[in-house]
């Protein structure tokens, strides 16, 4: 049996959860699929994913789950999975679980394979695909010492649209007592702090700088390449972090995820939390000066060089014409 | 205040990888190595609170004997004294592994605060501190981007997704997971190297017994989701090349 912990917030399904169901039904070769929704008001989510061809879906409420902890939420987990004893645990590899889901292995003793982008075989003796040393590397892994062996999906790695839809599972509760006196975390409710003034979602054409521009004074070469081909300026996390653009204009999975008619990817070596931001672009061009860059792996232009030589002779040739 | 900081030894960014013959793991020999980046931030963290705090900075590491290089820079950019769990075995060990060998030597130190990157560069599971805080019996929160520290209680900004922060508030002791960019680094001075000399790393050996929780079955670079058109020639023949081609093929300008 393979569990699926879904991710919601305020009774919103996050789609990244489609993902992970897409990736149990094909890791699954006959093994029922559960998915668990875990919070309070989960109603609506719990509907939603019971269209998928799944076995069951199991509600998880309680009032300790309403607002995100992981320490709530590791303890609902491992007592669902210590009840219902599936054989892997999927989770959508975001935020929250990066938070709670090595807490949950922890607590299980049990493995734990993270940013999981493609698998082979199915069933239990399944390897798994994960990026290492920041993509420049594929590792096929196997969990040791499961079951279950809990694993979690890279935001765009397995299709949404490829999750089988399959009339309606059923929908059963299951009941979890949580300590409070064990939850040590007290949030408070997320806010943003840049007005978001550029909106990068609506852009045609974007031109991002990263770690390859060297310094905040060849900023303006990238602006004026941006100019020449009618493109906002955006940049990967480095470059923000400098302070050398705007926090707003980070593209990644910290910033905004864009999917623009161009995008020329300057100096950017082409980090997973930057390519997840990116790579649904209908046409990546990459510049850069190390042939083995992650970058390209999706760019459908790639040019090896200097930048530095390369961005004024593409702005020459688009002042020709 | 008593504040840990965990930081692995990584290959540089520049390093291009190269494979053993069992194509495993990585060929050692070839690689130059640095301080995973979000462990620097982590440090220079860590370094910052005990400005304003007083008290006292330990750098741990479970690695090699080479991992004293990153050992020495810590202690050089300003940390107290170190820990290195040694053994070769560790430098391609997987999070489990480490995590275990780090609280074994870390837990007797009693520290009030544990920091430590939020993942590392090479093997990437972003668990590690997780799983030490779990060993540790300390609470943890990951993603950090602000600590603040008002006498036992943190009150730390974690980074959310797609721009989004929240802040939370944990009792000391506790872990956090340090995200890059949460403040500006510093690099060690002369006067910082010439001081690390005298400093202490004391070693720890790793306990028996440890198991993995994971196998590497095979390495490989990885294989491109998309055939990538390179363009070659001089700067200003592929630049008007990609302007053709953006122009005719892709139709993108």
């Amino acid at each position: 049996m393979i569990l699926v912990i879904a991710e919601q917030r305020d009774g919103r399904l996050n789609r990244a959860t489609w993902e992970t169901i897409a990736a149990a039904q094909q890791l699954a070769a006959g093994m029922p699929i559960k998915v668990a929704v875990l919070g309070t008001g989960s109603a609506t989510v719990a509907q939603e994913v019971a269209s998928a061809a799944v076995a069951e879906v199991m509600v998880v409420e309680h009032p300790a789950l309403e607002t995100y902890t992981p320490d709530a939420y590791a303890s609902a987990a491992s007592a669902l999975i210590e009840s219902v004893s599936p054989t892997y645990v999927l989770l959508p590899h975001t935020y929250q679980t990066r938070d709670f889901a090595p807490l949950l292995a922890a607590r299980l003793r049990k493995p734990l394979v993270t940013d999981v982008t493609g698998l082979t075989g199915s069933g239990a003796d399944a390897t798994f695909v994960r990026p290492m040393f920041q993509g420049k590397l594929a590792a096929q892994v196997k969990p040791v010492g499961g079951p279950p062996a809990l694993v979690t999906t890279q935001i765009g790695a397995f299709r949404a649209d490829a999750a089988q839809k399959g009339g309606s599972a059923a929908l059963t509760k299951f009941d979890v007592r949580i300590d409070s006196t064990t939850i040590r975390q007290k949030p408070e409710p997320s806010f943003r702090e840049a007005k978001q003034a550029v909106d990068l979602g609506q852009a045609e054409r974007i031109v991002a700088v990263g770690r390859g521009i060297k310094s905040q004074e060849n900023i303006a070469l990238a602006e004026k390449l941006a100019t020449a081909m009618g493109a906002e300026v955006a940049a990967s996390r480095p470059i923000c972090d400098n302070g050398w653009l705007p926090m707003e204009r980070q593209i990644g999975s910290s910033g905004q995820t864009v999917a623009p008619k161009l995008y020329v990817a300057l100096g950017i070596s082409g980090a997973i939390q930057h390519l997840v931001g990116m790579k649904g672009s209908r046409t990546i061009v990459a510049i850069n000066k190390d042939a083995e860059a992650p970058i390209f792996e999706v760019a459908d232009y790639g040019i090896v060089g200097d930048l530095f030589e390369i961005a004024p002779a593409i702005i020459a040739e688009l002042e020709k014409s | 205040m008593k504040i840990a900081v965990c930081i692995k030894q990584v290959p540089t960014r520049e390093w291009q990888p190269r494979l053993n013959d069992a194509k495993t793991w990585i060929r050692e020999q070839d690689v130059s190595y640095e301080m995973n980046e979000p462990d620097a931030y982590a440090l220079e963290e860590a370094l910052r609170l005990r400005e304003k705090q007083g008290g006292e900075v330990v750098v741990c590491s479970a690695g090699p004997a080479r991992v004293q290089t990153v050992l020495r820079e810590a202690l050089a950019r300003g940390a107290d004294r170190a820990i290195h769990v040694e053994h070769d075995s560790l430098g391609a060990a997987d999070a489990f592994v480490i995590a275990e060998a780090l609280a074994a030597a870390m837990k007797d130190e009693q520290f009030d605060l544990v920091l430590t990157g939020l993942q590392s560069d090479d093997q990437g599971h972003g668990q590690t501190g997780v799983i030490l805080a779990d060993r540790l019996g300390i609470p943890s929160s990951t993603i950090i981007m602000e600590v603040q520290i008002e006498g036992n209680a943190l009150h730390v900004k974690r980074e959310l997704e797609g721009g989004w922060f929240q802040w939370i508030s944990m009792p000391l002791p506790a872990l956090l997971t340090i995200q890059s960019g949460i403040n500006q680094l510093r690099y060690a001075t002369l006067k910082g190297i010439m001081a690390a000399k005298k400093k202490e790393i004391r070693k720890a050996a790793l306990p028996q017994g440890i198991e993995a929780a994971q196998q590497i079955v095979s390495l490989a670079v990885p294989t491109r989701s998309k055939q990538t058109q390179m363009i070659d020639g001089s700067s200003a023949d592929a630049a008007r090349e990609l302007v053709r081609r953006l122009r005719e093929e892709a139709r993108a300008l």
